[in-house]
């Protein structure tokens, strides 16, 4: 709770505090050249606005007269930066930006606006909208502003290198059309991912490469409603190898070992893990959707200790995406890699075998299990190895009862 | 514990050490401070010595036992430990120093009736780096893989003796300071210079966290260990992290991603050279990076280090750098192109508006 929630912000924050330089540079080109004829539409749209928002700046309000019209505009230009920005950073977290989903973005954005500012802002995001024009001037800013940042090293990063900027700017944007597109993921019981604080999300592992972790962290950025953070807990060979170690940390992985688990669900993170671990994601596709051994049940204990409560999950579609239907074991040990993985495209197809096949997915998030209220020593080993089978056979379960639901595989 | 009357300060004549024993011996609660090294300080160390008395002694042989029971020492600051080969000689006479001097000092420490308190100063590589670690270590986290360099090899050497006194001599407090790399306006080090180059190699597909201590919070944090008493092991850093490549960035360097095979040779050359002190534990910091949890200092010594963005930007301003990519001109290339788009994007409603008019 203390480190992702307060990075986010204070990123976002910081947006604010770099868009108004900009802004304030439009509005002075605005005032210079009243006469021009671009400008003048430029006018009637603030103008608009500032008459819609008019009802939330009371205090402006007074002051109208002539002379103070360059201040209503300004304070309407200055206004109008608040939805500009909520409306680029939304497109951010939901491409498909519709209006409804404005509303989510706005309370983190802006601390100051009241309802009746929400309201005026959502008017002035619609008609922003239509025009066109200023929201592309603001997507440049937002950009530049965005590259400022990454070129001085201005940007926040927390104690396990997770970047919140990065993961939403660029990697979530570039796997988004792979999520939605693609595999089109339908997501289920969602209800059961506390919008505060700490859980323990336990998933089944498949797919050849890991992609189910990417899309399940997608998937609560997205589609929870707090669009929370998903901190993955990988093998060290994910930190051992050059470029995936990088991005490992910065999209919020890290190793997976209790010291690591522990803090993160002190500090109030959902902590996803798949402990099935390599034996999961490099299993032949003919033992597809049969959950292999759970380790040692280490996510058990952690769970336990910090008394969060376990989420079970199950994914459905990840199986199908490169079917493995062979290992060359020489080449992965030549390589140092856990497996190499043959499929129908690949290696045959060269790159174009690493084009993952369009398999429908669904995600379901079931009943937490409230570790704090179980008495359960995290210390003895029949009980948590209890605990993970019950946990396994859970997911096991709603496995099958996906498949059904699924029906084909595309 | 009562207040330390007599302390020797080992290492003297390398500015850490003389900084910390002037620091002490102007402290009203220190009787008195003696500092010892092999070479006498020279220029602007025996200014910052101040007070201090220099004693002309070398750890590393049993004259130091007589040094210390001849003045009736209680306190012992032991830290004359160096980082790189480049400063003591050749890596054989750092070897000598860090090992054999601790060995020594140690033996001395554990006979002597008068010594009640040892302060020795450790480094974070007592962790290693690896990627088998947790992210962040705290004082219990125990060593996974011995480290490949020759400073964290000595560290690891170092608390291992410490240990064995801490068993022999327990009624001696010993508090052990495990020091991040030292940054600051001052602070002069093979990192420090490092961040100097102009292209500052990375190694390819890894940006590790690092993690540095202000130079000043370090000395402030030894001069409480020396005084109060916390028995002990304790990560000594500043709080929060920076990735390696922001790190470069704002210090206003272009980073050079090199291949971590590449990377060996081109630090073992350069050490050959003698050009740049580089070592291998240094290149696996920066690979795999170093972070520790400093709650421990901060609720134990009530003194809360500044943090590692902030140390370090006063290593940047200090060094007079942050130059090539400037916030400034950033903020004037910023500002061009913003107006360059707005302008594209006017002109291209305008011709829209006209394309719709016909």
């Amino acid at each position: 709770m203390t480190d992702v929630p307060a990075d986010p912000s204070s990123g976002a924050r910081r947006v604010g505090r770099t868009a108004p330089e900009p802004d304030a540079s439009r509005t002075g080109s605005g005032a210079g050249d009243p006469v021009g004829a671009t400008p003048g539409d430029e006018r009637t749209e603030s103008d608009d606005s500032a008459v819609t928002s008019g009802v939330g700046r009371v205090d402006s309000d007074p002051a109208g007269s002539a002379a103070e019209h360059g201040g209503a505009v300004d304070g309407a230009s200055d206004n109008t930066t608040v939805p500009g920005d909520t409306d680029s950073t939304d497109a951010d977290s939901t491409d498909a930006g519709s209006a409804d989903t404005d509303s989510t973005a706005v309370p983190g954005d802006a601390d100051s606006a009241d309802v009746a500012g929400d309201g005026a802002e959502r008017d002035a995001g619609g008609e922003a909208a239509v025009p066109g024009g200023d929201v592309w001037e603001r997507r440049v800013a937002d950009g530049l502003a965005f590259l400022r940042r990454r070129i001085t090293g201005d940007y926040p990063v927390d104690d396990f290198g997770f970047d919140p900027e990065l993961t939403e700017q660029v990697l979530a944007r570039s796997l988004r059309p792979l999520y939605r597109k693609w595999f089109r993921v339908e997501v289920s019981g969602l209800a059961n991912v506390p919008s505060d604080g700490a859980a323990l999300l336990v998933g089944n592992h498949s797919g050849t490469i890991a992609m189910d972790g990417m899309m399940l962290q997608l998937a609560l950025l997205d589609e929870h409603p707090a669009h929370r953070h998903l901190r993955l807990l990988g093998a060290d060979f994910i930190f051992r190898t050059p470029v995936l170690s990088e991005f490992a940390r910065k999209s919020g992985a890290t190793l997976a070992c209790n010291p690591d688990a522990e803090r993160m669900l002190r500090e109030g993170e959902i902590v996803g893990v798949f402990p099935e671990g390599f034996k999961g994601v490099g299993k032949r596709f003919a033992d597809r959707y049969k959950l292999q051994r759970f380790g040692r049940g280490g996510f058990v204990s952690a769970a336990l200790r910090t008394g969060t409560p376990i989420v079970p999950v199950s994914i459905v579609g990840a199986e199908e995406i490169y079917p493995l239907i062979g290992d060359i074991k020489p080449l992965a040990r030549l390589l140092g890699i856990p497996y190499f993985p043959v499929t129908p495209l690949f290696p045959w197809l060269g790159p174009l075998g690493l084009v993952p096949l369009p398999s429908k997915w669904l995600i379901d998030f079931g009943d937490p299990i409230d570790t704090s209220a179980l008495d359960v020593d995290p210390d003895d080993p029949m009980d948590v190895f209890g605990l993970a089978d019950q946990v396994r056979e859970t997911i096991q379960q709603t496995l099958h009862r996906l498949l059904l639901r699924r029906g084909t595989t595309f | 514990m009562s207040h330390p009357r007599t302390v020797l300060v080992t290492g003297v004549s390398r500015y850490f050490a003389a900084q910390a024993a002037g620091r002490l011996a102007a402290d009203a609660r220190v009787d008195r401070v003696l500092g010892v090294d092999v070479a006498e300080p020279t220029g602007e160390l025996t200014e910052l010595l101040g007070r201090a008395e220099f004693v002309r002694a070398d750890i590393s042989s049993p004259a130091i036992a007589s040094l210390i029971e001849d003045a009736a020492v209680d306190t012992v600051a032991h830290l004359a430990v160096v980082a790189g080969p480049g400063g003591a000689g050749g890596r054989d006479a750092m070897k000598e120093l860090n090992v054999i001097g601790t060995l020594q000092l140690l033996a001395a420490c554990q006979r002597s009736k008068t010594v009640r308190h040892l302060v020795v100063r450790s480094s974070t590589a007592a962790y290693g780096a690896s990627p088998r670690d947790p992210a962040i270590f705290t004082e219990d986290t125990g060593l996974r893989a011995l480290p490949r360099g020759g400073y964290a090899k000595d560290i690891v050497e170092i608390e291992g003796y410490v240990r064995g006194f801490r068993r022999r001599r327990p009624d001696v407090s010993v508090t052990v300071l495990r020091f991040a790399p030292f940054v600051g306006s001052r602070a002069d080090t093979t990192l420090t210079r490092y961040f100097s180059l102009p292209l500052v190699p990375t190694v390819l597909g890894h940006d590790p966290r690092v993690q540095f201590v202000h130079a000043d919070d370090a000395i402030e944090v030894l001069c409480r260990a020396v005084v109060e008493d916390h028995p002990g092991a304790y990560n000594v850093a500043g709080p929060g992290v920076l990735l390696l490549s922001q790190a470069v960035r704002r210090a206003g360097r272009v980073p050079v991603p090199v291949p971590d095979p590449g990377m060996t040779a081109v630090a073992r050359l350069a050490r050959r050279s003698g050009l740049v002190d580089f070592s291998l534990d240094q290149l696996d910091f920066l690979v795999h990076g170093r972070v520790v949890d400093v709650r421990r200092l901060v609720d134990d010594f009530g003194y809360e280090p500044r943090s590692t963005p902030v140390a370090f930007d006063d290593f940047i301003t200090g060094h007079g750098m942050g130059a090539p990519v400037s916030p400034g001109s950033v903020d004037s290339v910023e500002r061009t192109l913003a107006s360059g788009g707005r302008a594209l994007v006017a002109g291209l409603r305008g011709l829209l508006r006209g394309g719709g008019a016909e």
